[in-house]
Formats: structure tokens, sequence, C-alpha cells
């Protein structure tokens, strides 16, 4: 009881000190939890994957299309209960800095694989009805004050022209990991169109969704679908849901592990901030540590007080830290969400926070410690004058 | 000395990130010459999702505009240009490369391109020549190796080296033999020397109306730095946010100390003014002392920021899709800005402190010792 007081009392007698140094801590935690927030924002379309859907695409790479009449070959395949297809639009709204997800898909298997994304039956029914229909995600909608209805223009940059849509239906996800950014349309408008602009670009989709009967034989499923087309003209490869989102991130690796540093940096930076305060701290009491063991307090005492004070002083800072963080992380998600469609801050993430901050305490705390521990009585006494 | 370090790691930080946005833009806008002009389809963007058909292209080829080369070859290349997904050597990941199907004028016109190893794919084979930092970093692009892609294997006979630029992170080979393996009847993009740089404007104009024609035309420079846009953008707020972030820790660092150097002269200030040394002396000593520690922090980060000029970091660029590899760049600028920017730290966080010192009382502060 006693020594909590003690702890309490000697934080607050540099009360400058000790504000500065919470506050650098402060700012530490709130940047190392955005930094890995930005982390996990890269990583969500992993969490978001499903273990039973399979992306199929073409062997050489993502810029080269498929034949559709491979589609009823693929669902021929043991295991394969749903097979969707689409490609990847690419079109621009009104700017190239309006970037957004767009995607020509097969509306109704795709939604079928896509559970997490939930649209009312209404709208559902009218985007079903009107070939020129689209469904835009909450948040896009909100972003650009879109409405049902609303008819909007997308400039193709892989199919040229001019492309007019109508807004159909707005979907939200069922749970926060789902991109509410996305904009898909029907596959047999973008087709039709292509049949009469481009007819050798007709009839090529761009990839294949597949949903197994059973996650557990996604591996094998993969493998039969890539043998099955084998030596043709557009050998296909096979993943995961989830490994095909992180061929994307493995090819940033360079960003993301860079930014991994960048968050280690800054707790050293706040760790040395905090054991200079924790260094002169105990540097000026070395004559009260002094006056403590001659009345026989202990080594471990001692410790313990440098301990409690460090260790205060970083989890006061750690808590303004997180609770700030929140507030922070949604201005940056209304801010970023043209880069990064879900920007939540994880468990995993204050998890990491607190570790960090008690890293700091404790390691601030062990150079004087050991300094007081080790001086001698006399010596300690010697200091005053 | 903990102050110090940290205020060198901020600056180091500070100039890494400068460094790495300044080697990126001098990457890509090093790429391209201003007197060619890049021919793609209209609102493509860039090269990989441009298509321009045969007759298109030959439209293009009898334009007057174009220059004429020694033996009056027409300076003038059409090209193929697609990614392919190659695994990296060591930890096999694959990443997309940009493989470029050139002509013979391809490499005139690019006097940034050397060959440094082995020779020129000879036209109408299934041979390729690999950039220097895709050869070290991909599998099966050394010299001698093969590639298999599009049901064909091609052997790599040469390493060419196009310094600083966005060609060394390519493969090229015969276009007409690519678009054959790759069943694309299209090129993606004409490329061309001015015959007259000012004529750029004319010919902008008038391929742009000519019905018959859906393409348009960008000086190769303007061209390379578009495709940089985005990412230089991404690099500059995530680099201006990080610095500020961390300078605030920094400064709070240098206070600290400050404040504790402060607190612990009180009487050797109390001793200087009572013989007569000015409150301004008094605050210039403190002021002084701190820009040192900032300047010499900033040395130090400096010191180590320069080492990262021996690394190469290479990733994707978001915009065309492709591996893309550069290096941090130092610069008069950057080693200006950063030493800069630790002054001030210096003087932010000894302002305060100082102007407590210089307001001390005489008698109170020698008391106080």
């Amino acid at each position: 009881m006693y020594i909590l007081k003690i702890i309490s009392k000697n934080t607050l007698r540099h009360k400058l000190r000790t504000f500065l140094t919470i506050l650098g801590i402060t700012i530490a935690i709130l940047a190392f939890g955005l930094l890995r927030t930005l982390i996990s924002a890269w990583y969500s379309g992993v969490d978001a994957s499903s273990a039973s859907r399979l992306v199929t695409r073409n062997s050489i790479s993502l810029v080269f299309p498929l034949p559709l009449s491979y589609k009823e070959k693929i669902r021929q395949i043991e295991g394969v209960k749903l097979v969707s297809y689409g490609n990847w639009f690419g079109g621009i709204y009104i700017d190239e800095k309006n970037f957004f997800a767009n995607y020509a898909v097969e509306p109704k298997i795709y939604l079928d694989l896509y559970p997490e994304i939930i649209i009312p039956p209404d709208q559902k029914m009218a985007f079903y009805r009107d070939r020129k229909g689209a469904v835009a995600g909450r948040k896009l909608i909100a972003k650009y004050g879109w409405k049902l209805g609303d008819s909007i223009i997308l400039k193709g940059t892989i199919f040229p022209g001019n492309w007019e849509f109508v807004i159909r239906a707005i979907y939200y996800g069922r749970d926060k990991t789902v991109d509410e950014t996305a904009f898909f349309f029907h596959w047999d408008y973008l087709n039709e169109n292509m049949k009469k602009t481009a007819p050798l670009r007709a009839d090529q989709v761009g990839f294949y969704m597949i949903g197994v009967t059973n996650p557990h034989i996604a591996a094998e499923v993969a493998v039969a679908v890539d043998k099955t087309f084998k030596n043709s003209l557009a050998e296909t490869l096979t993943e995961t849901e989830k490994a095909f989102q992180l061929s994307f991130i493995s090819m940033i690796e360079a960003i993301v592990i860079a930014i991994q540093l960048v968050s280690l940096v800054v707790i050293v930076i706040i760790m040395a901030v905090v054991a200079n305060t924790m260094a002169m701290t105990a540097r000026e009491r070395f004559g009260e540590y002094a006056i403590f063991k001659t009345m026989g307090f202990r080594g471990w005492h001692i410790a313990g007080m440098i301990f409690g004070e460090s260790l205060l002083i970083t989890m006061v800072g750690c808590a303004v830290g997180i609770t700030l963080t929140f507030p922070v992380a949604h201005i940056f998600a209304t801010e970023l969400s043209t880069y990064f469609p879900v920007f939540n801050v994880n468990t995993k993430t204050i998890c990491l926070d607190i570790a960090a901050a008690l890293i700091v305490g404790v390691v601030a705390a062990l150079f004087p410690t050991y300094r007081a521990i080790r001086i001698r009585i006399a010596d300690g006494l010697r200091r005053i004058g | 000395m903990l102050t110090t370090s940290g205020m060198a790691l901020v600056v180091f930080v500070f100039a890494s990130i400068l460094m790495l946005a300044e080697g990126l833009q001098k990457t890509l806008v090093e790429t391209g010459s201003y007197d060619n002009v890049v021919v793609i389809r209209k609102s493509s963007v860039s090269e990989v999702q441009s298509g321009v058909d045969r007759l298109q292209a030959s439209i293009i080829e009898t334009q007057p505009e174009v220059a004429l080369g020694a033996n009056s070859h027409l300076l003038l290349a059409k090209e193929l240009v697609v990614l392919i997904s190659l695994p990296k050597r060591g930890s096999d990941k694959p990443s997309n490369v940009v493989i470029r199907g050139i002509s013979e004028s391809s490499l005139m016109m690019r006097p940034q391109v050397k060959l440094v190893e082995g020779r020129m794919p000879r036209p109408g084979s299934s041979e390729i020549i690999a950039g220097n930092s895709i050869a070290k970093r991909f599998k099966g692009s050394g010299i001698g190796e093969t590639l298999r892609f599009g049901m064909r294997d091609w052997t790599v006979v040469g390493i060419f080296d196009a310094g600083n630029t966005g060609f060394s992170s390519e493969i090229w080979g015969d276009a007409e033999q690519l678009m054959q393996a790759f069943r694309r009847p299209v090129y993606s993009s004409i490329l061309f020397k001015l015959r007259n740089s000012p004529e750029f404007e004319k010919f902008k104009t008038r391929i742009e109306s000519d019905p018959r024609l859906t393409l348009e035309a960008k000086r190769e420079t303007r061209y390379y730095k578009d495709q940089s846009e985005i990412m230089a953008k991404f690099l500059r707020i995530m680099g201006i946010s990080l610095t500020i972030i961390f300078s605030l820790g920094a400064i709070i660092g240098a206070m600290i100390t400050m404040y504790a150097a402060v607190a612990h002269r009180t009487g050797e200030i109390g001793t200087l003014r009572a013989i007569g040394f000015q409150r301004t002396s008094i605050l210039s000593a403190f002021l002084i002392e701190s820009l040192l520690l900032g300047f010499s922090g900033g040395c130090i980060g400096l010191f180590f920021a320069s080492f990262l000029q021996l690394f190469t970091i290479s990733t994707m660029n978001f915009q065309t899709f492709s591996e893309l590899a550069f290096n941090f760049s130092l610069t008069f600028e950057i080693i200006y800005k950063a030493l800069l920017f630790s002054l001030i730290m210096g003087f932010v966080g000894g302002a305060l402190p100082a102007v407590r010192a210089s307001r001390m009382n005489i008698v109170e502060s020698l008391r106080a010792s």
C-alpha cells in the first residue's frame, strides 16, 4: 500500500517532466497503433476471404483472360459446387483520383458465393432485372452521394468507351471485414458490348470464382482444375481466395516490411525518451535510495519503486494513446477510403500496444535500477552534498 | 546521449523517406526521354491496358513527324507490353514482371539502355534479354537460363543495364514472336522519336481528332511521370505523417533533457547572472546547446541514412501493377532539409527551457544551490 503511495508521489515530483514523458508515450502508442492498423488494413482482404472459395485465373498473369467455355468444364469437376466468373473492369469515375474497385460479374451465383454481401431482396430483384443495373457498397454510395436509380458513367480503361450504369442496389457487409466500397455489374452487359465493338475479346473472362462443397478438399479441387486445362492455350492457376489475396500483398511486401520496421522504430525512440527520464529521475534520487537502504529496505524494494514509477508513466501514456487511437483511426478511415476500404482497429493491435508499452516501461527502468541497487550506501549519501 | 540518438533516429527516418520518394521519382522520370512520344489507346492510362491494332499502328508510322535514323530507318517502334508472373529467386513468391516486345528501333530510341552481357535477341526467335534487376531477382532470368511462358521456352541471351530507370525491371523480346505466343494480335503502344521536338502539339491534336484512330499521344517523360503519381503521393503522405509524429516524440525528448539541464544548473545560472551576464546571453547559451544537440543528432542520422543508398527496394507500382526496382537516392537538397529539420527540432525542444532559464530570479536561483 505504502509503496503505491510513494510511487505515485514520486511520479508527481516533476510534474512537467512526467507530463512530457506521458505525452511522448501517448504519441508513440498512437503512432504504433495506427501503423499496425495500416498493416492490418492491407491484410483485410485476406481476413475476409473464405476457405471454401477458389480463384482461377490465367497462369501467365492476371492481364490474360480465360475462355468462357471453361465454365462448364470446371463445373463437372468433383467437389465443385458453384462457379461464377467475372472481369476486373477498371473503370474510372469522372477522374482517376476517384478510384474504387469495379467488376463485371455473373451476379446470381456470385452473390450465392458471397453470403457476406447483403442486399435487400427487392433491390436484388431490381438489379437482376436491369441489364445496365449495378450494385455499389454502402460506403461508396455515401462517398459520392448516389441514390438508387441514379445513372452514372464509368470511363473504361481496359474496355474502351463510356459505360452507363444505373444504381439498382446497395449492399452492406455482414461484418466489419467486408469491403463496402466495391462496385459490380452484369457481365452480360460488358460481353454484349464487346461482341459489338471488339468481337475478338468477347466471351473471355478474367477470373472464375469456384465454391467447393467442403473446404477440406479445396486443395485437391484446385489441382484438378489446373490439370484439366494443362497444355491448353490458356493454362489456369487456381488457388484459394486467401492465397490469391496474399499474392497481392507479397508484391508490395517491401512497403509492408518498411511500415513494420518503422512501427518498431517508434517504440525504440520512445524507449530512449522514457529511459532518459528514468535515468535522470534515478540519478537525482541516489541520496534517497541510500537513506532507504540505511533504514533497512532491500534492493528489491528500490527496484519496485523505480519499476513501478516507470510502468505507471508508460501505462498512463498507453491508456491515453489507445483511447485516442479510435477517433484518429476513424478520421484516417474516411480520408483514406480510396486506398484502404477497410480500416478498423482490431484487438490484436490493442494487445500489441499494451505489450509495447510494458516493454518500454521495463526496459527504461532496467539501467537506473541496476545503478540504484549497486550503489554503496556511503557513496549514495555522499552524492547529496 | 539518449536524446541525441533519439534525434538521430528521427532524422534517419526523415531522410530515408525523402530518399525513397526521390529515388522513385528519379527512376520513373529518367525512364522517359523528352523527344520520344508514346501513343496508346485513349483513356487506357498505361501500356498494359492499351491496345493498338495493326491498321492504326501503320497510320502512325506514316505521320510526317516521325524522325528518321541512320540509313533512313524510321525511329519508331511498335511494342507489346504484357505482364507475366514470375517466381522470385529464394522466396519463390510470384510477382508481376513487365515483358516488352520490341522492334528494331526500340533500343536506338532508348540511349539509357545498354547491353552489358551476351547479345541482342535475333528477330523471329524465342530469345529474350532481361534487365539487370530482373536477372538478379527472378528465377530463370539469368543469362543462359530459360523461362517458360506462352507454351514456349524462351532463352535469356543477354542482360541489359538501364541505369536507374524502369526498364531495368523489364524483360525484352521480339514483339512479333511474343504476340504469337500470347495470342494477342494487337500492339500495346507505339513509340517514336520526334523529328522536331516542338511539333508534338501539332501531332497530338491531329491524331487525337482523327476519326480512324482511337489513340492518344504523350511525351515519354510525361507518360512515366503519370505512372508514378499515385505511388509517389502515397510515399509522400506516409513520409510526412510519420515524420511529424516522430519529430514530436524527439522534441519531447529534447525538452525533457533541456529542462533537466536547466534545473540542474540553477545555481550556475544564478552565478552567471550575478556576475553580470544578461538574460539574453543565458537564453542563447541554452538555445545553442539544444541546437547543437539537434545538429549532432542530425549528422549521425544522415551518416547512417547515407548507407541506405546501397540498398535497392523492389515493390509493385500500384498503377501499372508491375514490379519496379528503385534505389534510395541522397541529394544535397535532402541533406540540407534533414539538417534544417534537426535544427528546428533542437530549437523547438530547447526554446521553452531556455526561456525558463533566462527568467530565473538571481537571488532565488543562488539560494537553490
